[in-house]
């Protein structure tokens, strides 16, 4: 057994966390400005966190991952980090220039309590920020939050350090996709597009953390939102936030700017959140739902009531971020599925009782817990055995121990590729959760099936 | 001949490349004061007059912003040394993302004796600090942690690592250990392992080797009954290479006591002091405690290295040469005969498709110089290489020791002053049979480096940067390059074999017999792969438009 010291006598845990269902922010913040073009993720700390975040992101998508550090050592964190942090800013836009260097914290220089935006300034005054260039910032310490958090907070400084208004209106919509996939950002622009709306989309890392192999390496790839563009969300007609915990601040800091509207919807995940997220667009730009997204939804329908007898009823445990788990959740319910036990170690008061509303009717108890661990998922999946598990790389050690069918999903997948190039958002990502879930479940009904009941058609 | 091969060596440059130029290339686009620090870091490897060779510039800071590949002491501590550790329950106090980060992401392979084992490699606990941690400290939540640990665990050791915040805002994990230790009756202690402390991760290692060494060897005094007692020091079983090397040495009938720290328990490193020689496989890591348990214990040390058949078989023979008993000698022997014609019949077929290609290494603080021997066993050669962490003894050999000056980024890690213990000090040989030993091939406390084993003229690079390993894929067009999974995909999309020497990409074992076989094998699999010559799309080779507008 891998996890063999797991039990199922729960006993109240205050103060240790055993096998986290969350990581830090900084990871979030690199990944976020990853999705600006032409950026170099830069992170204020000692070194060990940027090769770390570095480490995760490029097992994650199997793609390079570039980030600066500002490599504290001992005297830096006593006396401040501001030599470091000038000398980066000098050595990354000599040595690399980017157009954007994006800043972020970590636990070290959040304690010690460095002024980034002070040292930025006098970086500016020192001359060590070429002209048309930018260094832009966000706070991300590590003990507040999670790597959803950090995204967040990258995200909302785009809006800070970017947003301009001419007043001039650009007949566009800001589109913020939330701590998604590359596959996700795009299917999200196509049904955009589709809808015949122009986005804005950011930060958008499609493009750069899945691009092509072409035998000739870019450090800044194609993809990523332009300064441009990111200048002009301060002209667009309003903002759709999508995951309230990654989107919704940066949303609001364009408000309150610009007063540019926003409405904050759940990440598109699933029958009912993708049609909100439809038709909040339809309602908000005025346009009507071309027949391509309809039949696309149709078609989501078809393979639940296709193969409903394969849903009905099965347990679920679930571990993830909250914005993923949410209209996840709400998606099984509406699949007549039974998610039964669900933790994020994401804080936030909000996730329990909306898992709560979507869940009361079940006929069934449903465990649920913010600040969570996968050590107490895997106590209660002892407890109250599942049909099937969905949750990041790291469920596959429970997978295997309790002999679960396993689905992969949100962040990081270590062990698979797919997920950077194939997306789960929207009514077709729909159908790809579906035929996820489908083929680990009937997998297992194969292999387990007497001869005699061993299907060839199910 | 593929035509995929024949393409690469079509770009090979013909014209031999002149590396103090290479060199002047890769300092000159930073700003001076930078270039001026870089070029002490980057040389080539050429001998004076004297026969002696260059010093390198190591172990020093790092360049801020210049895209280093080196993690932290944490990870030197937490990640590298103590984490193989199967049955001590590794707390890291920090907020969550260090212990995240740390969890099952290096490949130390783990063989519990049976189900009954403990086994808390595939557990990550963490005190997952919180802002109120920082500003009131966390020494209280820390005790509540190890007493959760002990309630649900009931392990035989609790160990605490320190991460950043901890060192800054004055949590004391020593004083937590001790009154836990007291309180629980476990052996309980910390690591002051703040990923600022030092330069790299190898600040880490120090304070893992001085920690482990205080804190846990000597502690059980059992003399196992067994021939050729050894410990293996500074071998972490990534992809099961402890487990090939177990396997040979227990054919020859030698017994490893303890492993630092592959694949380990509590109780091998509380009895690793009744072993009769330390054997250094990773000279960086845990030179240090080698160094200790001689001045304590009166245990030598050698320096082997399993990595490459020859090199295997070399190591072999020293051991035995040490213990001088012609039935282990004879052993030794019989192995070596046993297991090199499959080795040899894998490395001769795969030099006819290897030979003259050309390699590049640049990994931690070890391998950048053992895996050079793999290379050159299927007629590879070794160009450029370099550490990211390793110090000046590791590139020029220990003689340079009383040179070395601890800089001030150093300074602050700790020094134990070690004793001859009063009742476990037992010299394992005599003066004069040391030194007869040393005649014999058998150096103790000795390790070159890696200068001395390369090519005159190849280029030596310390923490090398992203920007310089771009410039250098340029200009040599190596075969395959080595490294780390943050390099991995920008080599890779530059059209180049990337070979991880950290993680082996999920492969291995690379050691022993069996490991060599598996490298050879690997490697023949990245150079010749038929990919590298469907980079370009049809149309992207031929653009011109064919005048034909019917189908042929």
């Amino acid at each position: 057994m891998l996890l063999r010291h797991t039990n199922t006598e729960i006993k109240p845990r205050k103060a240790l966390t055993v096998n986290p269902a969350k990581t830090c922010q900084p990871i979030g913040a690199m990944y976020a400005a990853l999705g600006i073009h032409n950026c170099l993720p830069h992170s204020h700390g000692s070194q060990g966190c940027c090769a770390y975040h570095r480490s995760t992101l490029t097992r994650h998508f199997r793609e390079p991952v570039m980030a600066a550090t500002s490599s504290f050592t001992e005297g830096s964190s006593v006396f401040g980090g501001q030599a470091n942090l000038i000398q980066a800013i000098d050595n990354i836009f000599t040595t690399y220039a980017p157009d954007i260097i994006a800043v972020h914290t970590t636990c070290l220089s959040e304690t010690i309590g460095d002024d980034v935006n002070q040292i930025a300034n006098k970086a500016k005054k020192d001359g060590k920020i070429p002209k048309g260039k930018h260094v832009i910032h966000a706070s991300t310490p590590s003990y507040v939050g999670s790597h959803v958090t950090g995204f967040s907070n990258m995200t909302k400084a785009m809006v800070t350090y970017f947003s301009e208004c001419t007043g001039k209106p650009n007949g566009k919509f800001n589109i913020i996709p939330g701590f998604v996939e590359p596959s996700d950002m795009s299917e999200i622009k196509r049904m955009v597009k589709a809808m015949g709306i122009k986005p804005i989309l950011f930060p958008d890392t499609s493009n750069v953390l899945n691009g092509p192999q072409t035998g000739r390496y870019k450090m800044f790839p194609q993809g990523g939102i332009t300064e441009a563009e990111l200048v002009s969300t301060g002209d667009s007609e309003g903002t759709i936030a999508l995951g309230p915990l990654a989107s919704a601040d940066a949303a609001r800091a364009l408000d309150t700017k610009w007063r540019v509207p926003c409405q904050v919807q759940d990440l598109p995940i699933g029958l009912s959140a993708t049609d909100r997220f439809i038709d909040a667009l339809r309602i908000v730009a005025g346009v009507s739902v071309p027949d391509e997204i309809t039949r696309e939804r149709g078609q989501l329908l078809d393979v639940i009531t296709d193969m409903h007898q394969y849903f009905y009823h099965k347990k679920v445990a679930l571990a993830g971020d909250p914005d993923h788990l949410i209209p996840l959740v709400e998606f099984l319910v509406s699949i007549d599925m039974l998610p039964v036990h669900i933790v994020t170690g994401t804080p936030g008061k909000a996730f329990e009782k909306r898992i709560k509303e979507l869940t009361d009717h079940l006929p069934c108890p449903v465990n649920v817990k913010v600040g969570g661990d996968m050590f107490l998922l895997h106590q209660w999946i002892k407890n109250d055995p599942v049909d099937l598990l969905i949750a990041n790389t790291y469920g596959k050690y429970m997978a295997r121990d309790d002999d679960i069918p396993f689905a992969r999903f949100g962040f990081p997948i270590l062990d698979r590729v797919g997920h950077s190039y194939f997306p789960t958002v929207g009514y077709m990502g729909g159908i790809r959760i579906l035929e996820k879930i489908l083929d680990v479940m009937m997998d297992r009904m194969d292999r387990d099936a007497p001869e005699e009941s061993f299907e060839l058609v199910m | 001949m593929s035509t995929a091969i024949k393409e690469i060596k079509k770009t090979r440059p013909v014209k031999p490349l002149d590396p103090e130029k290479i060199k002047q290339e890769l300092l000159a686009k930073y700003p001076p004061k930078v270039a001026r620090k870089r070029s002490k870091q980057i040389l080539v490897n050429k001998k004076d007059e004297d026969g002696k060779i260059p010093s390198i510039g190591a172990n020093v800071r790092t360049v801020p912003g210049i895209i280093t590949q080196r993690g932290c002491s944490y990870a030197g501590c937490k990640g590298v040394i103590l984490g193989p550790t199967r049955d001590i329950v590794n707390i890291t106090h920090g907020p969550i993302g260090c212990g995240f980060y740390s969890w099952l992401t290096r490949r130390n392979q783990t063989r519990p004796a049976s189900d009954q084992d403990d086994n808390f490699m595939t557990y990550c606990f963490s005190t997952d600090m919180q802002d109120e941690d920082i500003v009131f400290g966390g020494e209280k939540k820390l005790k509540s942690a190890i007493q959760e640990a002990y309630d649900a665990f009931k392990p035989k050791a609790i160990s605490i690592f320190s991460t950043c915040p901890v060192g800054l805002i004055g949590d004391d994990v020593h004083a937590v250990a001790r009154e836990m230790k007291e309180k629980l009756g476990i052996n309980i202690f910390g690591f002051s392992c703040e990923g600022y402390r030092g330069v790299s991760q190898s600040a880490g290692h120090h304070i893992a080797n001085n920690g482990i060494f205080t804190h846990v060897v000597g502690k059980d005094d059992t003399i196992k009954d067994a021939d050729y007692k050894i410990n293996l020091l500074g071998e972490y079983n990534i992809g099961g290479d402890g487990f090939e090397i177990d396997r040979i040495l227990d054919a020859c009938g030698i017994s490893v006591v303890s492993t630092f720290s592959g694949n380990s328990t509590y109780d091998q490193f509380a009895n690793s002091h009744t072993a009769d020689l330390n054997t250094v496989m990773c000279h960086r890591s845990i030179n240090y405690v080698a160094d200790m348990m001689e001045l304590k214990y009166g245990i030598p040390w050698i320096k082997i290295n399993f990595i490459g058949a020859k090199s295997t078989a070399k190591s072999l023979r020293k051991i035995a040469a040490y213990f001088d008993e012609p039935a282990l000698i004879k052993k030794v022997e019989m192995v070596i005969e046993r297991e090199m014609p499959e080795v040899e019949a894998v490395s001769e077929d795969v030099k006819k498709r290897c030979e003259g290609k050309v390699a590049m290494l640049f990994v931690g603080g070890s391998r950048a110089h053992h895996y050079q021997e793999l290379f050159r066993e299927i007629g590879m050669k070794t160009v450029s290489a370099g550490y990211e962490f390793a110090h000046r003894d590791d590139y020029e050999g220990r003689a340079v020791i009383p040179d070395i000056k601890i800089d001030a980024d150093s300074r602050n890690i700790e020094e134990l002053d070690i004793e001859k213990d009063p009742e476990k000090y037992r010299p394992r040989k005599t003066p004069e049979e040391m030194a007869s030993l040393a005649n014999k091939g058998v150096p103790f406390k000795k390790y070159d480096g890696m200068m001395p084993e390369m090519a005159e003229g190849s280029l030596i690079i310390d923490d090398v940067s992203q920007y310089e390993t771009e410039l250098l894929l340029k200009i040599y067009k190596p075969d395959i390059y080595c490294a780390g999974i943050k390099e991995k995909y920008a080599i890779q999309k530059s059209g180049i074999p990337m070979k991880q020497l950290h993680s082996y990409d999920s492969g291995g074992p690379y050691a022993g017999f069996k490991g060599a076989i598996n490298f050879y094998k690997e490697i023949d699999r990245m150079v010749n792969s038929n990919v590298w010559r469907f980079l370009e799309a049809p149309w992207q080779s031929h653009p011109e438009l064919s005048a034909k507008y019917v189908w042929e």
